[in-house]
Parts: C-alpha cells; sequence; structure tokens
C-alpha cells in the first residue's frame, strides 16, 4: 500500500488535472455566516486547497500548543503536501510520522484527545480508512455518551482524502462518507474549495466532538480561491445557498458541487433556474435549509460520487419526502454513482457527470 | 543506498552482540554455540539459536542497516518458532505463602499489604453477591473477577492515583482500590440514576473521572492504542505518571494489540501493557489463540522490555508493576506484562464454562492456586492478620454490599432526557426533534414504557 500510495501521490503532484477547469469562487458570492462576513472584508492570496488546508493546520497549531498532528509519512509533508513545512516549525513531537497503521493511528487519537489535547490525525486516503473502523464507530463515537460525559475525546479530528481524482481506480477513489453517518456521535464535514476547506478545518479541529474531515482530493491542486490569512472559522452543521433559483433545488458536497454548478449554468441557459445547496456538514445535517429551499422551488435533486445505494442522498431524498410532500411536484432525483466498485477505465462511466446531472434537472422540471 | 555497506566487524562489536542478543540465552547454551562446528543440516530451524546468531557467523562480514549492523552467515538457519525452554515466570511467594530465598521484591508496609488483603475480601464478596443477584434477576448481568484478585490488587497498589487506567472488563479491583465505593459499583450494575455512566452501558462497565478510570467498553482490545495515546500526552506535559492498561489472552489476537505494542514502542510512550493470560477466551484456550510462548515474547518483536509474572502472586505483581511504572516513566518506555493466571469463573453470566473446560480444572486452581489465599498466608506470617480479623471483614464486607445492592435498587432510574444528552456536546436539531417525538408517544402509550424511568 505504502508503495502505491508514494507512486499515486508523485503522479498527482505533477498532473495537470485539466480535465476540471471550473470555478469554486461562487463561495464568496453570498454566505450566511457572521464569521465569513467579517472574514470577506479581509483580502488573502490565491491559494489552492492544499495550501489552504496548510495554513489551516498551521493556524490550529500556532494556537493551541496542545494541538498534534500525525499520520503516515506526515513529517516531510504528507503525500498531498497539506503538513509541508509544519514539522520544522512545530517540532517532531507535535508533528510526527506514525507507523502504517490505521487503528492505531486513530485509537492513538483517541488517548491524545481524551487528555484534552487536540488530535488531529491523517488517514492517507479515505479508501483506508476501515481497519480504523472498529475505533471510530465503538469507541470515538460513543466515548462521551458512555461514560456520562465524564470523558470525551471531542478534540479529535481525522482528515483523509476522498473522491475521484481521474486515475485512482478502486483504492484511491472512493466516498465512504455515508458509512459514518449513520453514527451518532461523530460528525462529517466537507468542504468544496480552499476557503471553505480552510474555515471548515478550524472549526472541525475546534469542535468538541470527533469530527471526520474529507478533503477533496481532486482539488487539492487544482482548484485556487482568494484565501484570507488570517484565523477565521466557518459554522459546522450549517448548509448555504451558494446559488439561487427557483425551480429546482440541487444538493451536494465537496468536490461534486463543482460538476453540479456546471449542470445549473448550462441548465440556465434552456431557462431552467436551479438553486444549488452546499451541505459542508453531512451529520448533524442542516434539513432547514434544505426544506425551504424545496418549498420554494418544489423540486429536489442530490448528487454524490458515492454508489447511489445507500448513499446519503437517500437519507437526504427520505427526509425532504416527510418534510414537503405536498409540496414536492415530481419525485426526488439522485444522480450519484453506480452501485459498482470504483472503476479504472470506466471511471468516466461510473461518474455523476454534468450531463447525468442537467439530464435529470430536466426530467425533474418537465416530470 | 549508502547503508549498504560492507564492513569488518570488529571482536569489540561480536561481543557487543553477544551481550545485548544472548539475554535470554542461559549461560551453557551460550558455550555449546561457541563449540558449534559446520553442519549440513543447517536449513533446519536451531533450537539453540534464539536469534539467528551464533559464533560460527562470518563475524568478518556485516552490513550497515538501518537499526544498526547486521552481520552475514553463510549458514541458511532459520529462526525456531519458540526456544527451547518457555520463557521463566517472576515469582516471590510459593504456593504456601512464603517468599522464596533469594527473591527479589519491592517492600510492603503492613498498612498498605493489609489495605491489599481487604481489598482482594472485598472484592470477592462483591463478586459473589452482585453475582447472586443477577442470578436472582436484579441485573441484567455480571462478570466476576475470581482467580485474578492479585492482579488487579497488588497492580493498582503499586500505581498511583495519577496513573491513568484503560481497563478491559476484569479490573473493577483497580477501581476499588482508588476508592470507587460498594455503592458505586451496585449503582451501575442497577443503571440507576447515580450511575455516572447515566445508565447506557450493560452492569460492570464502569468508569470514574476521579479515579483516572476510563471507562469500560466491551469490544476487545480497543483501549491498548488509545492508552498509547494518553500516555505520549503525559509525556509531553512531563507528568509523572504513565498509563496501564490491561486486557486478555484473547484480546492479543486483535489488531488493535499490535498496532498498540508497535506506536508504544515508536512513540516511546510511558504505558505499562498488562496481560491477564488466564487461559480462556469465553470458550477458547490459549492453544487455539496463539503458537508463541504465550504474550510475553511478542514484547521483544516490538522492541518492548517484558516480564512474564506469576498472576497469583500478590508480591510479585506488586513488584513488577512497581519496577515496569518506573522505568515507563523515567526512561519513556513501554512495558509488557505477562501475568499467568486462570478464570476461576464463568466468562459471564451469560456463559457455563463447565461446558467446555474440565471442572477438575477449575477446582484444581480455585482451592490449590487461589492468590487470596495465598497471600492471606503471608500476611499472616507477618503477623499482621489474624482469624479474627478475617471473619470481622468478612461479616462488615457482607453487609455492605448487601446494603448496597438494596440501596441501589431504590434509586430511581436516570430520566428520560438523558436518552439525548452527551451523544455531542450539546444535542443537535434532529434529537431535539426525536425528543420531543417520543415524549408525545410515550404520552399516548404509556403501558409499552417502563414506569421506573422519570419521564
Amino acid at each position: 500500500m505504502a508503495k502505491s500510495v508514494k507512486e499515486l501521490g508523485k503522479k498527482w503532484m505533477i498532473s495537470s488535472f485539466n480535465k476540471r477547469g471550473f470555478s469554486t469562487d461562487c463561495s464568496t458570492l453570498k454566505s450566511s455566516s457572521s464569521s465569513s462576513s467579517t472574514v470577506e472584508k479581509q483580502s488573502g492570496k490565491t491559494v489552492n486547497l492544499f495550501t489552504a488546508i496548510n495554513q489551516a493546520l498551521y493556524i490550529a497549531l500556532e494556537t493551541d500548543p496542545n494541538a498534534y498532528l500525525f499520520g503516515e509519512d506526515v513529517s516531510f509533508g504528507g503525500v498531498f503536501r497539506c503538513s509541508t513545512g509544519l514539522a520544522d516549525q512545530f517540532g517532531s513531537k507535535r508533528v510526527f510520522n506514525t507507523p502504517l497503521c490505521e487503528q492505531g493511528i486513530v485509537g492513538f487519537g483517541i488517548g491524545l484527545a481524551a487528555m484534552g489535547n487536540r488530535a488531529i490525525a491523517e488517514i492517507q486516503f479515505a479508501d483506508y480508512i476501515f481497519p480504523a473502523f472498529d475505533q471510530i464507530v465503538n469507541e470515538a463515537a460513543k466515548f462521551r455518551y458512555r461514560s456520562g460525559n465524564q470523558f470525551n475525546c471531542g478534540g479529535l479530528t481525522i482528515r483523509t482524502p476522498y473522491g475521484a481524482v481521474g486515475h485512482g481506480g478502486h483504492y484511491h477513489s472512493q466516498s465512504p462518507e455515508s458509512f459514518f453517518c449513520q453514527v451518532p456521535g461523530l460528525k462529517v464535514v466537507i468542504p468544496r474549495s480552499p476557503k471553505q476547506a480552510k474555515g471548515l478545518l478550524l472549526a472541525s479541529i475546534r469542535d468538541p466532538n470527533p469530527v471526520i474531515f474529507f478533503e477533496p482530493k481532486w482539488l487539492y491542486r487544482l482548484v485556487v480561491e482568494e484565501v484570507p490569512e488570517d484565523d477565521y472559522m466557518f459554522p459546522l452543521s450549517e448548509a448555504e445557498v451558494i446559488r439561487h433559483g427557483s425551480d429546482i433545488t440541487l444538493v451536494g458536497w465537496g468536490s461534486q458541487l463543482a460538476v453540479m454548478e456546471q449542470a445549473c449554468v448550462d441548465a440556465e441557459k434552456e431557462g431552467i433556474s436551479c438553486e444549488l445547496i452546499d451541505l459542508k456538514t453531512l451529520i448533524p445535517w442542516d434539513k432547514e435549509t434544505v426544506e425551504a429551499s424545496v418549498r420554494k422551488t418544489g423540486r429536489l435533486l442530490v448528487s454524490h460520487e458515492a454508489p447511489v445505494t445507500g448513499g446519503f442522498g437517500a437519507e437526504i431524498s427520505a427526509s425532504i419526502m416527510e418534510r414537503c410532500f405536498m409540496r414536492l411536484e415530481a419525485p426526488v432525483a439522485r444522480t450519484c454513482g453506480l452501485d459498482t466498485p470504483f472503476p479504472l477505465v470506466f471511471e468516466p462511466f461510473f461518474m455523476p457527470t454534468k450531463n447525468k446531472i442537467l439530464d435529470a434537472i430536466k426530467a425533474t422540471v418537465n416530470y | 543506498m549508502a547503508f549498504w555497506l560492507m564492513a569488518r566487524t570488529s571482536r569489540k562489536v561480536t561481543d557487543h552482540l553477544h551481550r545485548n542478543i544472548g539475554i535470554l540465552r542461559s549461560s551453557s547454551s551460550a558455550c555449546s554455540l561457541l563449540n558449534r562446528t559446520r553442519r549440513f543440516e543447517s536449513t533446519k530451524a536451531d533450537k539453540d539459536i534464539s536469534f539467528g546468531y551464533d559464533t560460527s557467523d562470518d563475524e568478518n562480514q556485516a552490513l550497515d542497516f538501518p537499526g544498526g549492523r547486521v552481520t552475514f552467515t553463510s549458514h541458511m538457519r532459520f529462526i525456531p518458532e519458540s526456544p527451547e525452554r518457555r520463557t521463566h515466570c517472576y515469582r516471590v511467594l510459593d504456593d504456601n505463602g512464603k517468599t522464596i530465598i533469594g527473591s527479589h521484591y519491592q517492600n510492603i508496609s503492613k498498612e498498605v499489604a493489609v489495605k491489599m488483603y481487604s481489598n482482594m475480601v472485598t472484592l470477592q464478596v462483591m463478586d459473589t453477591i452482585f453475582y447472586e443477584a443477577q442470578r436472582q434477576g436484579r441485573i441484567s448481568f455480571y462478570l466476576t473477577t475470581n482467580g485474578e484478585e492479585a492482579i488487579n490488587i497488588a497492580s493498582a497498589a503499586a500505581l498511583t492515583p495519577d496513573d491513568i487506567i484503560f481497563p478491559q472488563y476484569r479490573e473493577p479491583g483497580v477501581l476499588l482500590w482508588r476508592g470507587f465505593t460498594v455503592q458505586e459499583f451496585a449503582n451501575q450494575c442497577f443503571g440507576n440514576g447515580a450511575d455516572y455512566g447515566k445508565g447506557r452501558q450493560m452492569p460492570i462497565h464502569y468508569g470514574s473521572k476521579k479515579h483516572n478510570y476510563v471507562t469500560v467498553s466491551s469490544t476487545i482490545a480497543t483501549q491498548l492504542p488509545q492508552a498509547v495515546g494518553a500516555a505520549y500526552s503525559l509525556k509531553m506535559d512531563k507528568k509523572d505518571a504513565c498509563t496501564v492498561t490491561y486486557f486478555g489472552d484473547g484480546g492479543t489476537s486483535e489488531g488493535d494489540f499490535h498496532a498498540a505494542l508497535n506506536f508504544a514502542a515508536v512513540m516511546e510512550a510511558p504505558v505499562v501493557f498488562i496481560c491477564r493470560n488466564n487461559g480462556w477466551a469465553i470458550s477458547t484456550p490459549t492453544s487455539q489463540q496463539f503458537r508463541s510462548d504465550g504474550i510475553v515474547v511478542k514484547g521483544q518483536a516490538y522492541g518492548i522490555r517484558s516480564i512474564r509474572v506469576d498472576g497469583n502472586d500478590t508480591l510479585a505483581m506488586y513488584s513488577a508493576v512497581h519496577a515496569a511504572r518506573e522505568m515507563a516513566i523515567r526512561e519513556h518506555r513501554p512495558i509488557l506484562i505477562e501475568a499467568l493466571t486462570y478464570r476461576v469463573g464463568h466468562h459471564s453470566t451469560s456463559d457455563d464454562s463447565t461446558k467446555y473446560r474440565p471442572a477438575g480444572e477449575i477446582e484444581q486452581w480455585r482451592m490449590a492456586r487461589d492468590p487470596v489465599a495465598r497471600y492471606r498466608k503471608w500476611v499472616e506470617m507477618n503477623g499482621w492478620w489474624s482469624d479474627e480479623d478475617e471473619s470481622q471483614l468478612r461479616i462488615e464486607a457482607r453487609k455492605q454490599v448487601l446494603d448496597a445492592v438494596q440501596v441501589a435498587e431504590r434509586v430511581k432510574k436516570p430520566p428520560l432526557a438523558e436518552l439525548f444528552t452527551d451523544v455531542y456536546d450539546q444535542p443537535p436539531s434532529n434529537l431535539r426533534e426525536q425528543e420531543k417525538f417520543l415524549r408525545d408517544i410515550v404520552m399516548k402509550h404509556p403501558q409499552d414504557y417502563p414506569t421506573d424511568v422519570p419521564f
């Protein structure tokens, strides 16, 4: 595993990502949070997503002497360069490599967090999070509840890159977020852009509950955006309407939002007005924002890369059906990954691409 | 690469290797190795060679390799799967409770020695009465510590209250030693409103922040890597404390055991791993659990200093844990202790162990190898304990436990609101919504719900 990871890491580092030339600066169009409104007055450099993550980690380590950053290959900067320079800056006792063992990384992180520290653990790829599943589901998530709030590991944040990247095949492409969305006690957060990533990661690290923070690896180098240099946070469990419209509501998260945005732009050309919502936090999720939007548009489409069956889109669909049944003009549509293992050669067929979404928008509007 | 360098090995280096590699070898076997000549059956694993080294190797050839210099040999020789003799077991008290002449152990004051004995008896009495309470249907589940009282109490006594405990589930004696009252044990087992766990977990899942005893979870060995992370924190904060984590022989088959030992060694974490090798993981004997010489030998493979101890010998257990704690904290290193013992009771109240193990075996351990009786003899021989003390202690302990059960039974269950708290630091909107919905349902169908949970 380690070998393939390193090779892929290098490959991605030099990859041009010319397949996905889109902008995510829709984040600056509108922001509902009070903290971000102050942020917008600040100016920052235009940076990519891994640099924004790096800034957040720097601030987290600088502002809290009890913050630690660790994982496989973290010390030299990480295979995606997110921890570049941090070991030099904060020392090898606070930023360090661990043995290649995910259950050890998360278990160690829980113990560190239980002592009142901020434990920022990296799982090199979300595809490799499963050896740590027991520690996450049975331990981290229940640590506070089972002790009657005597103990907690709320200082734990697990960062992990997820999602398609064009050539990752089965084990460098998966989106396993829905596995964790059925675990009370966890929070699941996924950012869509560099500025969002910095603000949401800092909020996740400082949140008093264990958080799994999925980072869209396709966007690490691909997406650039002006990111404030200061210390700021975006609230968790608050969705954001990033594009306003009146005919249909689209809900997504992470890198999929950019694909959905392109579909919205194309739909607009055909006279369909789309409202696009970034959920940001999958659990506990902001039903109210989605509900308010669907009450206005009467239609809903959810899109994610993970296989459609049992994906988090199913939960959103069911919840909105319960709350907005009388207002819905059409069945809730899902444009998601196929129910196959994540493929290599067939990746373009597997993916919930722009035109699949566009077709689903039209079908829903014309239902 | 730079480290692939051939180098001539000096006599000094081979002497060094002898000293460091020959730790587990007796001097006689070292002599036989010195006289060894070239053999043809060299591909056979050699029983005498513990770690693939002997003096007939070509001492002039060596390789600088990460981790240290490695000498070459022209013999194709596999390290044997097991040493000729099993690792020794450290013991201080003989079967009759007398200290073995020449044994090294940590002195214990009369006050501490008597408190240890009293705690062991209290633990036995608590186990007996709580077990019966389960049989009578008053609590839903129980699990005894019978036969493992010495590991519980002696290890606890050798620590300080600042040491953080990451328990499995058969170590309530550690909590008892630290001052958790019998009433507090009873409250947890009854899941009443005074249970710190708010009635959320099965009986015996104790936890106490005040006593640095991290709440028990039923999962096996998950606490081990957590103990390493917590130990790393103690080291970073320069605390005069270590973490101590307990587990059984079955737990060593879990990935978390191996993850924890490896992390602890690499992170130089002050953690003491205490394995209660009691022979049985529910119905699975150790012969179906592993083929190594128990657990103690696994430490060295991870670079961890380790010792095998007679877990039914209170003085040996106390001394080993005391020394382990000192080394862990002063030298920033993990220590592994394998305590040999026997699970005299069934795995739990859901188990009947006579279905899978001979009654005679249980009896042998229960009677002839009882750690409490053995330790009592030693305390008595010191003139610190009498029959009168014994009967008074047992009467008082019994009364204390029976009272605790009766009180715990009468305390109300935790209120329904506690179902929804502590999932997160603050209940999110979905939980507030579900609580409201549930309250409406309970009002509508009260007959479906227990009446002893305050609404």
